[in-house]
């Protein structure tokens, strides 16, 4: 039987994620994959048909805080576990290609 | 030669910032500026068992902004992650909304030539979380401040309903009046509090048949001038791609540029493949949003008259000038100062040529809005109103407004103090007439002798006569009394 999900998807999913599979990782996972989905898939022989879709399980809604603000962690705290740091920014590989923000 | 006809078609989205005390789903400050990553909590930071909690005010404006846009507002709205990979995107998703926004398909008028109004089709508003920011350094690293990673942001997206760069200008500065109106934002260029990105195309008729270029969007324009020039720019670069390459929308993908201000040219970023793949999805930490009824009318009883609508309605009942009403209406305490001194008995003219000459030229010297000089309804109307009945002449009137800002004196004890009452007594002022015809009989000679001479001398007598009474003379009556003297 043909994997649901194949080799291509989730060199692309991993892509996106920016994670940097090995071609035995991506065999493993596509298989791995492929059998959570199939395992879900059960749920499509429930009838669905007039059921509204769930935006959230939980049947609360309107969950507000008001406008007050707390105090923040500070620079030292935000940066303590960074894995790169100049004591002001977190420090990251160089960003060449901006455009790739959203 | 074959026939070209050319039409730009333009359609914007923009961000808003909202006008909120902290950021949309944590308790950290908003302010501008301060020390990179001071204000940062796990919330934003993304760090696990974080949990987000929707701001209650940053909704309200958000409502109310798409009220004001003549948006339906949604009964029912949630939150969803929009997930991408970048360095300033602590979560590795943007909260968003996706499928149910809170409002959608409303309009907003904008001004055209010779008062009339443009209606531009909203397609939604949503809300979403803004990303922190990336500084570049030259060295081999990129430095990241989240101080600004979770601030709440009001995305509007309109349809191609626009066709040139001045209509796109004039819907930005349109949304811009409409949200500092409401004060839903502070909208300051300078603090990147808004920014634009339209989206261009071409319509054209070639030999009868109709083509299409692709599609360009300018990213994350900051100035009024940066999105109508961009605009400007797309059109003539689409006009001469078509004509050298034939290339259309059908052929051609859509495609990211960027704004180079200093060359004037919008510069290629990247072709876009396909759509680009969010993967969205409700965000299980957020629960939804009811609205009643009952809510979304009490949001619609915080709106106000909007300035497009003030604006031409000063036109029609107060008979001002279309540039005159635009420079009233630009902020919401100007114009309020304006119907304020207006109901109190002011001339509207008059009212209006004391704010928006000595009232803005006061403000851009002290270098902050009318709102904060301290100047009152009943103050301005006071002083058009001494202007009106001539015991001020309207030099005057900036000079009392001045002194205004710095006391809480009326309008009156300060034209005294400052000796800018005008004498209008007649008796006295002719004592002073005939003072300055005895003193000058050759200007009198020339008056009397008519011709060329004539209108000089008198206006020279009528110098005399304001010099004697230390300019504080009525000029309309000087002149009568003069008229008398010479007939």
């Amino acid at each position: 039987m043909a994997q649901k999900i194949d080799i291509d998807q989730v060199r692309k999913v991993a892509n996106l994620s920016r994670l940097d599979l090995s071609s035995e990782q991506l065999t493993e996972f596509a298989g791995q994959l492929s059998s959570i989905l199939e395992y879900v898939e059960k749920m499509n022989e429930l009838d669905t048909d007039g059921v509204e879709p769930l935006a959230h399980c939980l049947e609360v809604s309107n969950c507000f805080r008001e406008d007050i603000a707390k105090e923040s962690l500070g620079t030292d705290k935000t940066l303590s576990n960074a894995p790169e740091q100049d004591g002001q920014f977190f420090i990251v590989p160089k960003i060449l290609d901006e455009s790739n923000a959203s | 030669m074959s026939s070209v006809e050319c039409k730009v078609v333009i359609g914007l989205e923009i961000h808003v910032q909202l006008l909120t005390k902290t950021k949309m789903f944590c308790g950290c400050a908003l302010e501008f500026a301060g020390e990179p990553n001071s204000r940062v909590c796990p919330v934003c930071l993304g760090l696990p068992g974080s949990l987000p909690v929707m701001n209650r005010k940053a909704f309200e404006l958000s409502v109310m902004a798409g009220l004001a846009l003549n948006c339906k507002i949604a009964n029912f709205t949630k939150w969803d992650r929009k997930s991408y990979y970048y360095p300033d995107l602590p979560k590795n998703y943007q909260i968003s909304q996706y499928d149910l926004p809170f409002s959608e398909h409303g309009f907003i008028e904008i001004p055209v030539n010779s008062g009339d109004a443009k209606r531009i089709r909203i397609t939604r508003a949503h809300l979403e979380e803004d990303a922190g920011k990336n500084v570049h350094t030259a060295g081999n690293f990129s430095q990241v401040d989240l101080n600004r990673a979770g601030t709440p942001l009001l995305e509007i997206v309109t349809e191609p309903d626009m066709n040139s760069g001045s209509e796109v200008r004039a819907l930005a500065i349109e949304l811009q009046r409409i949200v500092q109106y409401l004060g839903v934002s502070e909208a300051s260029m300078q603090k990147g509090q808004m920014r634009f990105e339209p989206n261009v195309n071409l319509h054209i008729i070639k030999d009868g048949k109709e083509y299409k270029t692709p599609i360009t969007e300018v990213k994350n324009l900051n100035s009024f001038r940066a999105l109508e020039e961009s605009v400007n720019y797309e059109h003539s670069r689409q006009l001469e791609e078509f004509l050298a390459t034939g290339k259309t929308m059908e052929m051609g993908n859509k495609s990211t540029r960027g704004w180079d201000a200093d060359r004037g040219v919008t510069v290629l970023q990247r072709e876009k493949e396909e759509a680009h793949d969010y993967r969205y999805f409700p965000d299980p930490d957020l629960l939804p949003v009811k609205l009643t009824d009952e809510w979304i009318e009490d949001m619609r009883s915080k709106l106000c008259e909007l300035p497009l609508q003030k604006q031409f309605r000063y036109v029609k009942e107060f008979k001002l000038s279309e540039y005159d009403a635009g420079v009233l209406t630009a902020e919401r305490a100007v114009a309020e100062l304006f119907e304020g001194a207006v109901e109190q008995g002011g001339e509207p003219k008059r009212v209006c040529n004391i704010i928006s000459q000595a009232g803005l030229k006061l403000a851009n010297e002290a270098g902050r809005s009318m709102a904060e000089l301290n100047i009152d309804a009943e103050g301005v109307a006071a002083i058009a109103k001494m202007v009106e009945a001539n015991e001020i002449n309207a030099g005057a009137a900036g000079a009392i407004l001045a002194e205004m800002t710095k006391t809480d004196k009326s309008a009156k004890a300060i034209a005294e103090e400052l000796n800018l009452i005008q004498k209008s007594d007649a008796s006295e002022l002719e004592g002073l007439v005939d003072a300055v015809i005895a003193e000058n009989p050759q200007a009198v000679d020339d008056v009397k002798s008519g011709g060329k001479k004539s209108k000089a001398a008198r206006g020279f007598l009528m110098g005399k006569v304001m010099q004697k009474a230390k300019g504080q003379a009525n000029p309309k009556i000087v002149s009568q009394i003069l008229a008398k003297k010479f007939g």
